[in-house]
């Protein structure tokens, strides 16, 4: 089992108020599944892919990430399995503006302390996969929302992460490039890798073959989508 | 991540704001120029003191009515002190320790005249022979005084190569004859030129025998007598007697004068050690006070450098969530912000210490201060710079690096 919870729960202390956004969340995700986690906002969606991505420890329950009990992790040891084993990619693809399209792939790269010869070898191969091998030495600014948003998907893949996850990847794209970058995931999950989408959009979620729908801070339903 | 990559990226930050770059740094350069400068000038200062101080004959003590390290003096009670006599000269000559003395009086003549050329301000001095040993004094032509002409009172004299300037610029002033104070006197000699201690030449000098000197120059009263009186140098048979002699001369002198073991001494005795004292007591304050204005100036700098680090990390609040969530440890983004502090004084401790160098070069060129750079002065600008750049960076980077990485990436 890629990732297992038992009834983790995360409680926010604002002032005297307490937030459970998260209330008691149990799932697994083998390797190789490609799951869509859904619900309108404030169902406690972002909190559980934080949780899983390893952004932020649960108030309660155990979490297991390929066999690692996460909950008991130091800072140091978070951070290298977030480079390591996680790979993100963000709405609003979140890449360094200042630095080339080279430099923002290379970044993961950087803190796994990889070398520059084989940074270099595996950066033109994951760029070649989503298809900006022409792109290398732009910078951000000077692509279009698909481009930005592939060169986070690079980003995210470099190092062969165990699992990548996705936050409204298309929530600010247009609808035709949406697709492309959907089917781009498509493609990825077809390859064998792990993918955990995490959307409000039904349309982006039937992608997945298996979607958890959340609502106030619990996975109220579970649906199979039978592959074709 | 490795210190190369970190160094790399940390670079090529600063060079995409390259006007907020140089603007953060231009208090860490201000700061640094000026600590350079000063200390460049002041190693300049002191060599060249120090060159002054030897130039005075190395171990030769003089023995005077009053001391140059006294702090304030009491001219009231100097005036009151017993004159320094030959005899006593002729004591102390006869000490074990003592090889050559040299008694000694000065006076200065505002003008000197040679057919229609002026030479101002040239110092007379009478003396002995050994005076050429005491004061190191080397002759270029012609001969120095000797015992004859002492015995014989006679009217000859050696010059300084400021004399020759003015006087004789085109022909050989030995064997011609001089006006002094009114009395024809011929010059027999021309001596080596030593150059100026603290900006007066000491190639204005006429040196002439003794007795002659007596003959010619009143017998100075009251104030001149403190200033004009006889001053007696003395060279110790070796550098290694140096303090014994002057325990010599003292035990000497204080039974001459009759004085009671719980009185202080009506004289002074001086050496290139109490001159060194006099430039310590003199620089030192005024050292210490401008070093605290260039490390006022370095806070500040410092300062300026947290600011804009601060700033940095908030701007950057997105980017160092992204970081984070790609892998990045609270350790790795501490010593990114810090090296960037860093690095921004170093570049700031880099140009300040070129600036201040230049200074430095400069003032030695429209002034008489020299200017010396020592290799050391240069590892301590860029030094310090760092030391800047770490303890004002240490903040913002912490404050970076303890960033949540979900409120960072949320952060617009």
């Amino acid at each position: 089992m890629l990732i297992h919870t038992e009834d983790i729960t995360k409680i926010y202390k604002i002032g005297s108020y307490v937030v459970e956004a998260l209330g008691g969340v149990t799932i697994d995700i083998d390797k190789g599944e490609y799951v869509a986690i859904t619900g309108p906002s404030g169902s406690g969606k972002s909190t559980l892919m934080h949780l899983l991505g390893c952004l932020d420890t649960p108030t309660s329950g155990k979490y297991f990430l390929s066999g690692t009990d996460v909950t008991s992790l130091t800072d140091l040891e978070l951070s290298q399995l977030r480079n390591k084993k996680i790979g993100f990619v963000f709405q609003t693809f979140n890449l360094l503006p200042r630095i080339t399209v080279t430099k923002n792939v290379e970044l993961p790269l950087l803190y796994a302390g990889i070398t520059a010869k084989e940074r270099q070898k595996k950066i033109e191969s994951i760029l070649e996969r989503v298809g900006l091998g022409h792109r290398k030495t732009h910078r951000p600014n000077e692509l279009s929302g698909g481009e930005m948003q592939r060169v986070a998907v690079a980003r995210a893949l470099i190092n062969d992460p165990e699992v990548v996850f996705a936050d409204e990847p298309t929530g600010n794209l247009d609808s035709k490039t949406g697709k492309e970058i959907m089917s781009l995931f498509n493609d990825l999950a077809r390859e064998g890798n792990t993918i955990i989408l995490v959307t409000h959009d039904a349309t982006v979620a039937n992608y997945a073959k298996r979607q958890l729908k959340m609502l106030d801070g619990k996975i109220t339903e579970e649906v199979l989508v039978k592959t074709s | 991540m490795h210190i190369r990559d970190l160094v790399v990226s940390s670079l090529n930050i600063l060079r995409t704001n390259r006007m907020r770059s140089f603007l953060t740094i231009l208090g860490i350069v201000i700061g640094v120029m000026t600590i350079i400068a000063i200390l460049a000038l002041v190693q300049g200062l002191n060599a060249s003191v120090e060159e002054q101080i030897q130039s005075l004959g190395s171990n030769t003590i003089f023995v005077q009515r009053f001391s140059w390290s006294a702090g304030r003096m009491d001219f009231q009670e100097i005036a009151k002190r017993k004159e320094i006599v030959l005899d006593d000269a002729w004591a102390i000559a006869r000490l074990p320790s003592v090889d050559k003395i040299a008694p000694q009086k000065d006076y200065e003549i505002a003008s000197l005249n040679y057919q229609g050329k002026t030479a101002k301000q040239v110092d007379v001095t009478g003396s002995t022979p050994d005076l050429q040993y005491t004061t190191n004094y080397t002759i270029e032509s012609g001969r120095f005084i000797n015992q004859d002409d002492n015995n014989h009172k006679q009217m000859v004299a050696v010059i300084g190569g400021y004399v020759v300037d003015n006087l004789f610029p085109t022909e050989d002033p030995v064997g011609k004859y001089l006006t002094i104070h009114g009395r024809r006197t011929l010059v027999i000699g021309v001596l080596g030129r030593k150059g100026s201690f603290f900006g007066q030449s000491q190639d204005a000098i006429i040196i002439m025998p003794l007795t002659s000197f007596e003959k010619i120059f009143p017998k100075p009263t009251g104030m001149q007598a403190v200033f004009r009186g006889l001053s007696i140098q003395v060279l110790p048979k070796s550098g290694k007697y140096l303090d014994k002699t002057v325990d010599q001369i003292r035990e000497l002198m204080r039974r001459r004068h009759g004085l009671s073991y719980d009185k202080p001494d009506d004289f002074g005795i001086n050496t290139q050690e109490s001159l060194r004292q006099i430039y310590k007591n003199i620089t030192n304050v005024a050292f210490i006070v401008m070093i605290g204005v260039a490390a006022i100036s370095l806070l500040v700098g410092g300062i300026g450098i947290m600011n804009i680090m601060l700033v940095s990390v908030s701007e950057r609040t997105k980017e160092i969530g992204l970081r984070k969530a790609i892998g990045a440890s609270n350790r790795n983004i501490l010593y990114q912000f810090l090296f960037e502090a860093i690095a921004l004084s170093i570049i700031g401790g880099i140009i300040g210490t070129g600036l201040g160098l230049g200074i430095a070069k400069l003032v030695s060129k429209v002034s008489p201060l020299h200017a010396a750079a020592p290799i050391w002065t240069i590892i301590l600008g860029i030094g310090f710079s760092a030391a800047v750049g770490i303890f004002f960076g240490i903040y913002p980077a912490n404050r970076a690096a303890q960033l949540n990485p979900i409120d960072a990436l949320r952060y617009e």
